[in-house]
């Protein structure tokens, strides 16, 4: 099958479930839906033969509703075809089922999802944290999670401090000027 | 300061005889036989590996017995990024070396956070241990780190050899002498 042919058949069996669909340069994103997310996942490695997982990650848009995004990453080998599939999380659900059954990598890219953005994933064999250590009180890439970082402190395991940023992140101011006018200290300084 | 002189060795007066100050003498004797710790985090691991290797030699120094024992270490080289997670666990290596040790911050992130100056990294290793000597760098050559090194040997060179252990000593004398 081309890769076109999959994406018809998925849109044959799914086609209600699948919420939006966009397509940019030659790559195909659905939005789907939270109900729909163990179902659709194994047809895809079952029938469509995506059995190559890239990648989860997970999105935070602070101030929308619902506020977190899943973006899973699918590889079709026998077929070098790609799938995006996006799945929308408000906060107050906060959890997604796990597909670590379906693909083992998942077991770790949910881990880290869980520990970056503190989303819970149902299923999952072992879900704690990965990066920070267990009992670290904060999700670090959130958006309401300052950038220099919040002091905590356990005992005997680790502590953190907030860092000092002198006068904000250095990063670039995005336009179209050269490199000279876009780097970090050309910026006006924060007060 | 005292350090040992080319003496006229062994001549017909003193025969094979060099007189010094005990405190030079044992501090030479630990300045060119610091067997280091290597902490070897990060990158900078890997610049120290080749400064351990045969183009670079730090076994001119006689360094190049990295045991990952602390016990048998007297230098602890933080070569690479601290994160918060592992801060205290060198922390914990650092206070199994036996007295006297020193410690040499290795590259930017050793000695202060360096890039990252994120919600995981410290900010440099002084924020938990003394350190003696900072090699800037990302990673530091292999040269700038013997420079270190040297400069580490100066460092020993110039204090008494008993600095921390005068006190207990003195107790120690005074409580046998009464």
């Amino acid at each position: 099958m081309t890769s076109q042919e999959l994406f018809d058949s998925l849109t044959k069996s799914f086609g209600e479930n699948l919420q939006h669909r966009t397509e940019f340069r030659g790559e195909i994103t659905y939005t789907i839906g939270e109900s729909d997310l163990r179902e659709i996942m194994k047809f895809c490695r079952d029938e469509l033969s995506f059995d190559y997982l890239l990648d989860i990650t997970s999105i935070d848009n602070f101030g929308e509703e619902p506020r977190f995004e899943i973006v899973y990453h699918l590889y079709s080998m026998p077929h070098a075809a790609h799938l995006r599939l996006k799945l929308k999380v408000s906060e107050d659900v906060g959890a997604v089922d796990s597909v670590s059954d379906i693909w083992p990598t998942a077991d770790w890219h949910e881990r880290e999802i869980y520990d970056m953005m503190g989303i819970k994933f149902n299923g999952h064999p072992d879900l704690r944290r990965i990066l920070m250590w267990d009992g670290y009180p904060f999700f670090p890439l959130r958006k309401d999670f300052p950038l220099a970082g919040l002091p905590s402190d356990m005992p005997d395991v680790a502590f953190t401090k907030v860092t000092p940023l002198e006068g904000g992140p250095f990063v670039t101011v995005p336009s179209t000027a050269g490199s000279k006018d876009r780097e970090p200290r050309a910026r006006p300084r924060e007060l | 300061m005292a350090e040992t002189r080319a003496t006229a060795y062994d001549s017909k007066i003193e025969g094979n005889v060099i007189f010094t100050r005990f405190d030079a003498a044992l501090n030479w004797v630990r300045k060119n036989s610091l067997w280091p710790m290597p902490m070897g985090l990060a990158c900078c691991a890997i610049e120290l590996m080749a400064t351990a290797a045969s183009r670079f030699d730090i076994s001119r120094f006689g360094a190049e017995v990295m045991r990952f024992s602390p016990r048998q270490c007297d230098v602890m080289i933080v070569a690479g990024t601290v994160t918060y997670k592992m801060a205290l666990a060198v922390k914990r290596i650092y206070e199994q070396m036996p007295e006297p040790k020193w410690v040499i911050a290795m590259g930017a992130c050793a000695s202060t956070g360096g890039m990252y100056r994120s919600y995981a990294v410290l900010q440099g290793i002084d924020q938990l241990l003394p350190v003696d000597v900072y090699i800037s760098g990302c990673p530091p050559r292999p040269e700038a780190l013997l420079a270190g090194l040297m400069k580490l040997q100066e460092k020993i060179s110039g204090q008494p050899a008993f600095k921390d252990q005068q006190p207990q000593l003195a107790e120690k004398l005074e409580e046998m002498l009464t």
